[in-house]
């Protein structure tokens, strides 16, 4: 394969005692779509965490796009081409889609010591924001504030926020979290669209989902990476029935951080 | 057109009405009042610049009389040695005081951005409850400064001698003073309006909404919230250097907690994060401590229920009784 976009080596965090990932070995070629999977407590946020700078990582080095980044924090990463979203919603309430959307490209676009011009009143900005909307397919509610809208809409506006740097690397966890089987068939959609243009780093517990998309998925138990294969030699694999499918795979009706 | 009478017709409004009011006071034969007129002015000077960081940054500073203390003892002490002590000797070079309010005035901005750059600096790496410990700290650490320096009044402050001098401006004129209060405050008030609205304002709100999510899309937030301290500790020091004129006369009162505090009430009174809120706050705090005063020495007895009745009853402050549900950004 191609020099990989993305390569972690050793990584390893731990939490008192336990370590939530222990030695980890990771390297994404350009353009694949790549899910994580493992039971509860694998180590799939933690490592998300890792990835895109929000954890220090106890050893270990991370490489992306030919330069070594474990000591870049996590803004300057998201400026290297890291964009990511969270399991937890984290947008800015307060605001209508499209002030998130412009809110996010701002920040994408270079600083923000912009003390006269009003941002409402930037073109540019505007444009570049409603696009981002359109992407995702929220153009229809771009007024609206991210309090009123519904769970799967702020969902999916998490990846347009996610989208606004034009990242190289796009780490989402658990996109369809807490979504109903309409909403999570139009993320998933959404996530076919955006495939091959974009490497992505998907954490998922919803397994139609993952087999739906992933090129290859990695399996983390424990904190160390079990199986990387592609979906069907992972299906397969007796190791990971054993460690996971077996017990509780299936319906992604898990929603619990790990 | 409507826009701007439904964002600014209330706040344009005590404008004016402070605008007009010498006039009125004169033919009422209030003149007393100018004094009390100008004090809620130049507070909600420092109020408006703590609501920078309050309202807009999220950032509860509980620390803002260093910068109006610093602001009003660098006149005083500038003014001190130009009349007393005066010129001193640093490393072989004499520098005299001065009363000429064009030097001593950005100087007074200037001290006090820079002690917000380091303040800041310092207490800006930690959140929530530990930075308004160590805002609080830091401004006690310069009130005990100024009591131990003897040289400068000590504890019992200094006076001044005249106000300063703002050439072709005579601040001895009490109109004159008024008016160059009343001015500073629409100026900042209106810098205000365009940076809460420009990029960096809407960093500032991204912040206080979401710093974690403001970092994963590339904002390095430290140094915005730092930048947002330094202007709004610049800003409070400028009014430090109006009150130091007003009352001719600084102690280190000026520089201990309870003047953080009433800038605090003061914004969270007329509501935070809104541009005129300062100004509201700042006019019914002053206006209701005078009127109480005026009716018991217990007045602080009668001031403590109403405020929480405020707080409680209006939750957006006195601004936010017109327009109940603000989105924070007018």
């Amino acid at each position: 394969m191609a020099e990989p976009l993305l390569s972690a080596e050793g990584l390893t965090k731990a939490y008192g005692g336990v370590r939530a990932c222990a030695e980890v070995e990771l390297a994404l070629a350009p353009g694949e779509l790549r899910a994580v999977i493992g039971p509860n407590g694998a180590g799939k946020t933690t490592l998300t965490g890792l990835l895109a700078g929000e954890l220090r990582p106890d050893a270990g080095r991370i490489r992306f796009a030919g330069r070594e980044i474990q000591g870049l924090d996590a803004a300057a990463r998201a400026r290297a081409g890291i964009g990511r979203s969270y399991q937890i919603t984290s947008l800015f309430p307060r605001f209508t889609a499209l002030e998130n959307a412009r809110l996010a490209v701002q920040v994408a676009s270079g600083h923000s010591f912009g003390f006269r011009r009003a941002a409402a009143r930037d073109r540019r900005l505007a444009a570049r924001a409603e696009a981002l909307l359109g992407e995702v397919g929220l153009e229809a509610r771009a007024a609206v504030p991210v309090g009123d809208l519904a769970h799967g809409e702020q969902r999916q506006l998490e990846i347009a926020l996610a989208l606004a740097g034009r990242p190289r690397l796009l780490l989402l966890d658990e996109p369809t979290a807490g979504m109903a089987p309409e909403e999570s068939r139009a993320m998933v959609a959404l996530l076919q669209r955006l495939r091959g243009g974009v490497t992505i780093l998907l954490v998922e517990h919803d397994m139609d989902a993952v087999f739906a998309l992933a090129d290859r998925i990695t399996v983390l138990v424990g904190g160390r990476v079990l199986a990387t294969d592609r979906p069907d030699a992972i299906r397969a694999n007796a190791e990971v029935q054993a460690a996971y499918l077996g017990q509780d795979g299936g319906d992604g009706a898990e929603t619990a951080p790990c | 057109m409507a826009r701007l009478a439904r964002e600014h017709g209330a706040g344009l409004l005590l404008g004016l009405a402070f605008a007009l009011w010498p006039a009125l006071a004169a033919a009422l034969g209030l003149e007393w009042s100018l004094e009390l007129a100008a004090r809620i002015l130049i507070y909600a000077l420092a109020a408006g610049a703590l609501n920078l960081v309050l309202g807009y940054g999220g950032l509860v500073s509980f620390g803002h009389a260093a910068f109006f203390g610093a602001g009003a003892y660098v006149v005083a002490i500038l003014a001190y040695h130009d009349m007393v002590l005066g010129p001193v000797a640093i490393a072989g070079l004499e520098i005299p005081g001065t009363s000429d309010a064009w030097i001593a005035f950005p100087l007074a901005v200037l001290v006090a951005g820079l002690l917000a750059l380091v303040i800041g600096a310092l207490s800006l790496r930690t959140n929530g409850l530990y930075f308004i410990m160590i805002t609080l700290a830091f401004a006690q650490m310069i009130y005990y400064l100024f009591v131990s320096l003897p040289d400068y009044g000590g504890e019992d402050g200094l006076s001044l001698f005249a106000r300063s001098s703002l050439r072709p401006l005579e601040l001895d004129d009490n109109l004159a003073f008024y008016y160059l209060c009343l001015g500073l405050l629409a100026l900042l008030l209106a810098a205000k309006a365009l940076v809460v609205r420009a990029r960096f304002g809407w960093a500032l709100m991204g912040i206080r909404d979401n710093e974690r999510r403001m970092t994963a899309l590339g904002l390095p937030t430290f140094r915005y919230k730092l930048a947002a301290f330094v202007l709004s500790g610049a800003v409070t020091g400028l009014a430090g250097a109006l009150i130091a004129n007003l009352t001719e006369f600084v102690s280190p009162a000026f520089l201990s907690w309870p003047v953080s505090g009433e800038l605090l009430v003061m914004v969270i009174l007329g509501g935070i994060g809104r541009l005129y809120g300062p100004l509201y706050g700042a006019t019914a705090l002053l206006l209701l401590e005078f009127a109480l005063k005026e009716w018991s020495e217990h007045w602080q007895l009668a001031l403590g229920p109403i405020l929480i009745l405020v707080v409680l009853f209006a939750r957006g402050g006195l601004a936010g009784l017109r327009r109940p549900r603000g989105a924070g950004h007018g």
